[in-house]
């Protein structure tokens, strides 16, 4: 019975419990005509490890309904004052650790959509209802905007929407974030996110 | 707002003259099941060599060192691609290094080259780009490409690149665009053009003889771009041969190919277009700050640079390669060009992004019928034709080999061989093609001088390379 790859760490080193593969057997390929051999197919499943680094108090807090920013507080910096969103572990101009902020409030009162696209398409391991409606965030005195995708109505150039988190069962990824138009009930929300 | 230090806006020199002295590619395919990529990339030698009257092993007695451009290696499944096919071509035991920069690759090779051989390391170098992109069925190759954007922050959100891609066309056809059918018509009229060019082009993957009706009833893959408005994804090879000047004119003597200058100057931005921060636009050499002092009253919304609607690595690649070459204005200096035309619209963007048309006015340069071979207005002459081979919608998009195939394919016009590389029988029945009955030379008489823009997906790396025959330079010094 195989069981799916669990990792945890202990003392700074990583604990692996499961399997972090599954074998497949290949096969041949063949010219249709004629049965002559062309090559094999290689089946592949695999399971990787991945850290965050500085960046876990992001995803973790997305969990707890809480989207966090950074900004560069050094004084010496050109760029001090500037807040980042996608987080920045470092500020991109002078490199000093930057301080991590919430900014759960700002987004619920600032957020609108600098631009979006609807996308009836997605890849393989996607796991985003189709039609994708990918919005781009600006927010009040953010210097950058964030990606995400909209999980209701239909994305406007300008429109006002608000973050929305999955607190049950996370995923503790990016898609744990997600938005929604100004003023939707939370009863609509889906399932597992709430405000 | 950010700028940059006058150290970092140092203009680019070479320690010496650097030549493009020939070039070669593989046919283009969606796939080879019946080739290995080592296969192609000797047919891309092979025809190097040809061209200059020469077998492939004495084309290889002057390579010094060797530049490999290939992107995904996930792709086929290989690390190290790079020294399988440098063995397969026995160019051992020659120092040889991998590029990659995304879309980009293909450029950002012949960026490593021309610096080798300017700084005197080497005399001769090979510069040899492919992609293998059919070892995957389409959603898997989706899965794939969208491991180019941040693994974290993007690539979660549907494993689909061309969403990521897509919000910044949706920004500009808003913007810039206005949303106005007459701008969607001038974009269908691109995949057009750039199909319909393909078909002269027997290396080409998609050559169509299609209409701008066509274009608009293709299915929507991500509005307002239809399917016809997008590029292909390509398997094949290209490369080229730089030298320094007495290797070129050893290399060239009675031929048909005369040493080319070369120039590739390069440009960077964010990864992730997310982390794009406002400033000002980077001038190139004609243009002025006041002429975008009112962008934001003329098209709403346009006034943050780059924002979305921007290639600030594009830009800057310009920026450099023109001062490093002596160009003043693009349109008047050069003959030809071969533009990163990932989709119709990125052909637009790019016209601005390199000063071929000022910010927000990149539509003009296509309405005006001067990106044609023969301006379809006045029946003359198109003033600065792009995209003869096909681009990336029409000929290929081999990421590795992009860069080196648009390379060749303007060296071809430098060279006055683009009729014979072209158009040669032999060439379109090794292929399986079929020449079209109405072929036409798409040679641009007495082209002295021209450029290839090499792009990375949102415009992490963008390359411009520039070929001038030496006989007209802009610079003494250049
Ligand atoms: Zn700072």
């Amino acid at each position: 019975m195989s069981m799916f790859g669990q990792v945890y760490v202990k003392d700074n080193q990583y604990k692996i419990k499961g399997d972090f593969h599954h074998l497949t057997p290949n096969q041949p390929i063949r010219d249709a005509d004629g049965w002559k051999l062309l090559g094999v197919t290689n089946p592949r499943d695999m399971t990787y490890i991945h850290s965050y680094g500085g960046e876990a108090v992001f995803f973790e807090s997305l969990s707890q309904g809480k989207l966090m920013a950074t900004r560069c507080d050094n004084p010496k910096c050109e760029a001090q004052g500037t807040i980042y969103q996608p987080f920045r572990i470092h500020c991109m101009d002078c490199l000093r650790k930057c301080t991590v902020i919430d900014m759960t409030d700002l987004a619920q009162k600032t957020a609108k959509i600098h631009t979006f696209m609807v996308c009836e398409r997605s890849g393989a391991f996607s796991i985003l209802d189709k039609p994708i409606k990918f919005i781009n965030v600006e927010f009040d005195g953010v210097a950058t905007i964030l990606m995400g995708y909209l999980s209701l109505g239909d994305p406007k150039i300008g429109m006002s929407v608000v973050p929305i988190f999955k607190r049950t069962s996370p995923t503790y990824t990016i898609l744990d974030l997600s938005w929604v138009p100004s003023g939707t009930p939370e009863k609509r929300l889906p399932e597992g996110f709430s405000y | 707002m950010i700028t940059f230090s006058e150290q970092q806006l140092k203009v680019p020199k070479l320690a010496r003259p650097v030549y493009l002295v020939t070039a070669g590619q593989s046919k283009f395919d969606r796939g080879f099941p019946d080739k290995r990529t080592e296969e192609l990339c000797i047919d891309a030698l092979t025809q190097a060599a040809e061209l200059l009257n020469m077998t492939p092993a004495e084309l290889k007695s002057y390579i010094h060192t060797c530049y490999y451009g290939h992107f995904a290696d996930h792709f086929g499944d290989q690390l190290l691609g790079e020294a399988v096919i440098h063995d397969r071509l026995g160019l051992d035991p020659l120092g040889n290094i991998g590029v990659k920069t995304g879309g980009a690759t293909g450029g950002s090779t012949l960026w490593e080259a021309m610096k080798t051989v300017a700084s005197g390391y080497s005399d001769c170098v090979l510069a040899m780009g492919w992609e293998r992109m059919d070892e995957v069925p389409t959603d898997e190759g989706n899965f794939l490409i969208s491991c180019a954007a941040d693994k974290d922050w993007e690539s979660p959100l549907g494993h689909i690149y061309t969403g990521y891609y897509a919000v910044m066309a949706q920004k500009y056809w808003q913007v810039f665009g206005k949303e106005e059918e007459s701008f969607r018509r001038t974009l269908a009229e691109i995949a057009v053009k750039h199909r319909g060019y393909a078909r002269f082009n027997p290396y080409a993957q998609g050559p169509m003889k299609i209409t701008v009706e066509d274009v608009l009833k293709s299915p929507v893959v991500a509005y307002p771009l239809r399917a016809l408005d997008c590029c292909l994804m390509s398997v094949g090879a290209a490369c080229a041969i730089i030298c320094d000047e007495d290797t070129a004119l050893k290399l060239t003597r009675n031929t048909k190919n005369k040493p080319l200058r070369i120039w590739v100057a390069a440009g960077s931005h964010t990864l992730r277009p997310a982390d794009r921060r406002d400033m000002a636009i980077p001038l190139l050499p004609n243009e002025t700050a006041d002429q975008y002092k009112d962008l934001e009253e003329r098209f709403p919304g346009g006034g943050r640079y780059p924002g979305f609607t921007g290639f600030l690595g594009a830009r800057m690649a310009a920026w450099y390669g023109y001062r490093m070459a002596g160009i003043t204005d693009p349109t008047e200096d050069l003959d030809v060009i071969e533009l990163h035309d990932a989709f119709t619209i990125s052909d637009v963007q790019t016209y601005e992004d390199i000063g071929i048309r000022p910010y927000g006015e990149g539509r003009t340069y296509v309405e005006s019928g001067d990106c044609y071979h023969t301006n379809p207005h006045t029946g003359k002459p198109g003033k600065l034709p792009s995209n003869l081979s096909g681009g990336l919608i029409g000929c290929m998009h081999a990421v590795g080999a992009t860069g080196i195939m648009q390379t060749f394919e303007i060296a071809t016009h430098l060279w006055g061989r683009w009729a014979e590389v072209h158009g040669d029988e032999k060439i379109w029945k090794s292929f399986n093609r079929k020449k079209p009955s109405d072929w036409t030379d798409l040679q641009v008489k007495g082209a002295n001088r021209a450029l290839a823009i090499s792009h990375a997906g949102v415009g992490s790396h963008v390359t411009a390379t520039i070929l001038m025959d030496p006989d007209h330079l802009l610079k003494a010094d250049a």
